[in-house]
C-alpha cells in the first residue's frame, strides 16, 4: 500500500475495486490518531475494536460479492451528539456521561448502509453551545495548524478529526455556525444543509428549529459525497422535507460558474469585527468567482444585523426546554438528594457547564409570562424579516457570498470572559440558520498569521446543487 | 344537599379523555392499560436525547370525531409545549393544544335540553403514572417514587366547557353525555375507574343578585360521577360557609377525598403557574383537509340524543325518560326499535328492553329481535302475563336465544280464560266483603290486595292488567 488514498471518494473507489482492504483504511486511520489525538483532543471516543469490526464485515461482505456503497471503507468520526447504539453520546456533557442510547440516530444508519466506518465520538462544546470547543466538560479541542488556538466550535473535534486525517469525513450539527466557523478555522469543507434534508432523529437537540447535521471534508467532493448519503425525506422527523432532494454529481462538481448571479452581503462584509486579512481574502475569492464568469455584485440583506441577537433568545429558549430532560430521574448523572426538588437542583448545578446554564437561564427568561413578547415574540418576527430579506436578495442572486468567520482561529482563553466576543463569531452564520437555507464555508487561503480563512456559499432552500457549484469554483481557485 | 337560599354555583368542568388508537401520539408503542409496567415504551415516549414526535393520524381522526359530535369548528391547529418539571413526565415538558387547538366553539345539549358551551377539545399527550410509597401518597413525604411510562405519550384530547352548569345534578347529566358521546363515536372507551376519562371541576359560588363570578376552586382526582356530584355539592357549600363567615374563598386545586366525602387543599395558586409555553418545534402545524373535515362529519355514528329520539318516538315515551337513556346506553335501542316495527307495543318493549333485558345487556345486545318482538306479542296480546314474559325473556337471554312460545308452552303459562278468571275474582270478593267496601269507596291502596288474591287462587297465571279491569267492570255493574 505505496500511494494510500486520502480522500472519501478515493478510499471507497480503491475499496470497491480491491485495491485496498477497508482493514488497511482502518489501520491508517487508527494510526493517525494514536499519532496526535494526546495533543489534539478531537475525539471523546476512539471506537478501534468497532471500527476493526465493521471493517472485517465490510471486506467479508465484499469477498462474498456483496455490492458496495458508496463510502465502502470510508472511516468517518461522529460529533458526540449523535446516538449511537451502545456506544456512550455525551454531548461533551457531564450529565450524560456513562449513558449509551438505545437506537442510532438516523444519518448513523445511513452512513453504515453506505458502507462507512464510525471511527470516533468527537468533542464539542458542551450541548453543541460555544464557537470554540472549550465548553467541553471534557477539555478543550486544539486546532492542528496551532495548537494554541482554538478549532472553532461547536463541531471542534468533527472539524479536527478531518483536518488532522483521523478520518476523510465526519458529520457536525450547526445551530448557528456550528459547521462553518469550525471547518473555516481548520481549513477544512464545511456544509450547513437545508434545514429539512437531513433527519435530525438522533441528534441531541440544541435548538430544534435551527439544529441541522451536517458533513465536513477534506474536499467539496467528498463533502458532496457525504451529503448524498446522509440526505433524504426521514418518518421519524416530522420536519423531514418530504419532496424531492437534489443528488450532487459532476456537474455541480465541475464548479461551472459562468453567468451565475452571486451576491456580496455588505452588512456581513462590513460588519464588526471582520479583520483585514479576512476581508482581503474574501475579496481575493469574489475576484476570482467573477472571473471564472459570475456576476458578482454587492447587495444588501437588511435584517441580517439582527441575526445575532434574535438568535440568542431563540435558540436558548429552545434549549431551555430541549434541555429539561436532564433531571436525574432516568437517566445519566443524579445527585442524591432528600426530596426532588433538591436533586433536580443538585443534579444539574453539578452536571451542566456554565454556557449551558447561562442559556437555560436566558431561555427560561426569554419565555416567561411578561417578558415573552418582548423577547422570544420579537425574535420571532425578526427571524422573519430576515428570511424575507433572503428571500428578496434570492430573486437577483442565485448564491450569496460572506466570510464565514470574523477572524482565524484565535488563542485560547482570548474569548472565555467575554461571551458576547464570542458569540460574534457566528455573526456571519447565524443568518442560515434562522431562515433554514443551506450554506457551505470553503478554505479560501491563509491569514497574516498563517492560519485558514473560510469564505461561505449561501443558498436558498434546497439550493444546494448551486451551492456546490460555486464552492466548486471557489476550491479550484483557491491559493 | 343544596345551598342556602341566595346562593348561586358556577360549575365548569375540564374532561381528559384517553382516545382509543392502537399506538400512542406520538410513536409506535402500544396504548394499552393494565400491562406490566414499562413495557410499553420507546426512545420517544420515554424522551430520551435525540428522539422526536411523529403525530398518529388515527388520534387526529379521533379528536376530530370528538369535536364535529360537539358541534365544533374544526380548525388548522398547532402544537406547543408546557414547560414544567414532574418525575412522570420525561421530557419535563408536555406536548399539549395552546392558543390554536383543533376543536373550538362547541356545545352539549343535555338530555332535558340544557345547553352546555363547550370552549374547546384539544390534543394533547398523556404523562406516566407515579406511585409515591410512604407519606400520604403524594410526592411530599414519599420516600420514594415509582414511575410507569406505559401511559407516557398516551393520545388525550382535553373538553374544557363553559362555566355554564349551576347545580351538581347538570354537571353528573354533561359527564354521563359526554361519556356516551365519546363510546358512541369510537373516540374513548370512557373508564372513568380506570382513568381513561379523568373529570376536574371548577367550582365557584356567587350570590344570586350579582352576575359576576366568585373566587373559583379546581377539584382533581373525582374518579366517578357519583363522586363528582358529591364532590361538587361539598365543596360549593365549603365556599358559601367560608363568604358567609366573613372569610374568602382562595383560588387553588384541591383534591377530592372518596372516604372522607371531602376536598382537600392541593396546590395554591394566587398566580398563574407559568408553563413557558412556545410553539412545538419538532412538529409542523396541523391543518387537516376540508375533505378529511367533511368526511369525518359524514361518517360520524349516530349519536346518543339522536337515538333517544328516535326510542322516544318509536315508543311514545319522553326523550329524557330513565328508560330510554338506558336502552340508548346499553345499545339496546336498536332491539327495541326492531321490535316495534314488527309490530310490537312499544311501550312494553321499552320496559321490558330497560328492565329484563338491560339485566343482561350483552346478552340482550345478541338477542333475536324476532324472538323479543313474539314475547312482548305474547304478552300485549294477554297470551302471557308480564310476570311469565320476564321469565320467557330470562331462559331467551341465559340459554342465548330459543323459541318463545316453546318456552311459554313448557311453562304451561297460557292465556286464563276469562269466565275463569271471573268466577276467582269473584269468590275473592265475596271472602272479602270489608276490603270490597273500600274498595268502591274509591280506596285505591286495596287494589293490591285484591290481585295478590287473585293471584294466590290462580297459581300466578292471571294477568294483573286483567284483575284490575275485572274489579273496575264490578264497581260499575
Amino acid at each position: 500500500m505505496s500511494e494510500s488514498p486520502t480522500t472519501a471518494i478515493d478510499i471507497a473507489a480503491a475499496v470497491r475495486d480491491g485495491r485496498v482492504t477497508a482493514a488497511e483504511v482502518v489501520e491508517t486511520h487508527l494510526a493517525a490518531i494514536d499519532a496526535r489525538e494526546a495533543e489534539l483532543h478531537a475525539c471523546n471516543a476512539v471506537l478501534a475494536d468497532e471500527a476493526r469490526a465493521a471493517a472485517g464485515r465490510g471486506d467479508a461482505a465484499r469477498a462474498a460479492g456483496a455490492t458496495l456503497g458508496p463510502l465502502a471503507g470510508v472511516p468517518v468520526a461522529l460529533k458526540d451528539n449523535m446516538c449511537t447504539r451502545g456506544i456512550p453520546t455525551t454531548c461533551s456533557s457531564k450529565i450524560l456521561e456513562g449513558w449509551r442510547p438505545p437506537y442510532d440516530a438516523t444519518v448513523v444508519t445511513k452512513l453504515q448502509e453506505a458502507g462507512a466506518i464510525v471511527i470516533a465520538k468527537t468533542n464539542l462544546d458542551e450541548f453543541a453551545m460555544g464557537s470554540s470547543t472549550e465548553n467541553s466538560a471534557f477539555g478543550p479541542t486544539k486546532n492542528p495548524h496551532d495548537v494554541t488556538k482554538v478549532p472553532g466550535g461547536s463541531s471542534g473535534g468533527s472539524a479536527v478529526a478531518v483536518a488532522a486525517g483521523f478520518a476523510p469525513i465526519s458529520l457536525g450539527s450547526d445551530t448557528g455556525g456550528s459547521i462553518r466557523q469550525p471547518a473555516a478555522l481548520c481549513g477544512v469543507v464545511g456544509l450547513k444543509p437545508t434545514y429539512g434534508t437531513v433527519s435530525r432523529y438522533g441528534l441531541i437537540a440544541f435548538a430544534s428549529s435551527l439544529d441541522q447535521i451536517g458533513p465536513f471534508g477534506a474536499t467539496i467532493a467528498d463533502a458532496a459525497a457525504t451529503y448524498n448519503v446522509i440526505a433524504g425525506h426521514d418518518p421519524r422527523d416530522s420536519t423531514s422535507y418530504a419532496g424531492a432532494m437534489a443528488t450532487i454529481g459532476a456537474a455541480e462538481l465541475a464548479g461551472d460558474v459562468s453567468g451565475m448571479r452571486v451576491g456580496i452581503i455588505s452588512e456581513l462584509v462590513g460588519a464588526e469585527g471582520i479583520a483585514d486579512d479576512v476581508k482581503r481574502r474574501f475579496t481575493e475569492a469574489a475576484d476570482a468567482l467573477s472571473a471564472a464568469g459570475a456576476k458578482v455584485e454587492e447587495t444588501s440583506v437588511p435584517a441580517c444585523v439582527y441575526g445575532l441577537s434574535a438568535y440568542y433568545l431563540i435558540a436558548p429558549a429552545e434549549a431551555s426546554s430541549n434541555l429539561a430532560r436532564y433531571d436525574g430521574v432516568r437517566y445519566g448523572l443524579r445527585i442524591e438528594a432528600d426530596n426532588i426538588t433538591d436533586m433536580y437542583t443538585q443534579t444539574r448545578t453539578a452536571g451542566f457547564g456554565p454556557e449551558v446554564k447561562r442559556r437555560i437561564m436566558l431561555g427560561t427568561y426569554a419565555l416567561s409570562a411578561g417578558y415573552y413578547d418582548a423577547y422570544y415574540g420579537k425574535a420571532l418576527k425578526v427571524r422573519s424579516l430576515i428570511a424575507r430579506d433572503f428571500a428578496a436578495a434570492y430573486e437577483k442572486f442565485d448564491v450569496l457570498l460572506s466570510p464565514t468567520a470574523p477572524t482565524t482561529a484565535f488563542g485560547f482563553g482570548a474569548k472565555t470572559d467575554n461571551p458576547l466576543a464570542m458569540y460574534l463569531s457566528d455573526v456571519c452564520t447565524i443568518p442560515s440558520n434562522l431562515c433554514g437555507d443551506p450554506a457551505i464555508s470553503v478554505p479560501f487561503g491563509t491569514g497574516d498569521d498563517g492560519l485558514p480563512v473560510g469564505v461561505q456559499v449561501l443558498a436558498p432552500a434546497l439550493g444546494e446543487p448551486a451551492l456546490f457549484r460555486a464552492a466548486a469554483a471557489l476550491e479550484g481557485s483557491a491559493p | 344537599m343544596t345551598l342556602p337560599d341566595g346562593w348561586v354555583m358556577v360549575i365548569g368542568l375540564e374532561v381528559h379523555c384517553e382516545l382509543k388508537t392502537a399506538t400512542k401520539l406520538f410513536c409506535g408503542c402500544p396504548n394499552m392499560f393494565g400491562d406490566e409496567p414499562n413495557t410499553n415504551i420507546c426512545p420517544t415516549c420515554l424522551g430520551l436525547p435525540g428522539s422526536l414526535p411523529v403525530l398518529n393520524e388515527n388520534a387526529v381522526e379521533l379528536a376530530m370525531r370528538i369535536g364535529a359530535a360537539l358541534n365544533c369548528d374544526i380548525l388548522a391547529s398547532t402544537f406547543h409545549r408546557k414547560n414544567y418539571f414532574y418525575p412522570d413526565m420525561p421530557k419535563d415538558y408536555q406536548v399539549s393544544q395552546y392558543d390554536e387547538p383543533i376543536n373550538l366553539n362547541g356545545r352539549l345539549d343535555l338530555p332535558d335540553g340544557f345547553r352546555v358551551g363547550v370552549t374547546r377539545a384539544h390534543i394533547e399527550e398523556d404523562t406516566g403514572k407515579s406511585t409515591h410509597v410512604g407519606g400520604d401518597g403524594r410526592i411530599h413525604g414519599a420516600t420514594h417514587s415509582l414511575v410507569d411510562y406505559n401511559r407516557s405519550g398516551v393520545p388525550l384530547v382535553e373538553i374544557v366547557s363553559e362555566p355554564d352548569m349551576r347545580t351538581a345534578d347538570q354537571a353528573r347529566a354533561y359527564v354521563t353525555e359526554l361519556r356516551a358521546i365519546l363510546v358512541a363515536t369510537g373516540a374513548s372507551d370512557g373508564r372513568m375507574e380506570e382513568g381513561s376519562m379523568r373529570v376536574d371541576a371548577n367550582i365557584s359560588v356567587r350570590r344570586s343578585e350579582t352576575d359576576e363570578f366568585g373566587t373559583r376552586c379546581e377539584i382533581k382526582n373525582v374518579n366517578s360521577i357519583r363522586s363528582l356530584g358529591r364532590a361538587i355539592e361539598y365543596e360549593a357549600a365549603r365556599q358559601v360557609g367560608l363568604i358567609e363567615a366573613g372569610d374568602r374563598v382562595i383560588q387553588q386545586t384541591r383534591h377530592w377525598n372518596e372516604q372522607q366525602g371531602r376536598t382537600i387543599t392541593g396546590r395554591v395558586k394566587e398566580d398563574a403557574d407559568d408553563y413557558r409555553y412556545f410553539l412545538e418545534p419538532d412538529l409542523v402545524p396541523l391543518d387537516p383537509s376540508p375533505e378529511w373535515i367533511a368526511s369525518v362529519r359524514s361518517e360520524l355514528a349516530v349519536l346518543p340524543a339522536t337515538r333517544r329520539e328516535a326510542v322516544a318516538a318509536a315508543t311514545g315515551a319522553d326523550a329524557s325518560a330513565t328508560a330510554v337513556a338506558t336502552v340508548v346506553d346499553l345499545e339496546l335501542d336498536q332491539l327495541v326499535l326492531g321490535a316495534v316495527a314488527a309490530g310490537a307495543d312499544g311501550r312494553i318493549a321499552l320496559a321490558r328492553a330497560s328492565n329484563e333485558v338491560a339485566a343482561d345487556a350483552e346478552g340482550g345486545r345478541g338477542l333475536d329481535v324476532a324472538a323479543f318482538t313474539a314475547v312482548i306479542a305474547m304478552e300485549s296480546a294477554s297470551e302471557i302475563t308480564a310476570t311469565q314474559a320476564k321469565t320467557v325473556l330470562g331462559e331467551l337471554l341465559a340459554d342465548g336465544g330459543g323459541d318463545p312460545e316453546a318456552i311459554a308452552a313448557k311453562h304451561g303459562f297460557e292465556a286464563m280464560d276469562g269466565s275463569v278468571l271471573d268466577s276467582v275474582v269473584d269468590k275473592v270478593i265475596a271472602a272479602n266483603p270489608n276490603e270490597w267496601q273500600r274498595y268502591k269507596d274509591g280506596d285505591a291502596k286495596v287494589t293490591g290486595f285484591f290481585v295478590g288474591q287473585v293471584m294466590k287462587a290462580t297459581g300466578g297465571k292471571a294477568d294483573g292488567k286483567a284483575v284490575t279491569a275485572a274489579l273496575v267492570a264490578r264497581t260499575k255493574a
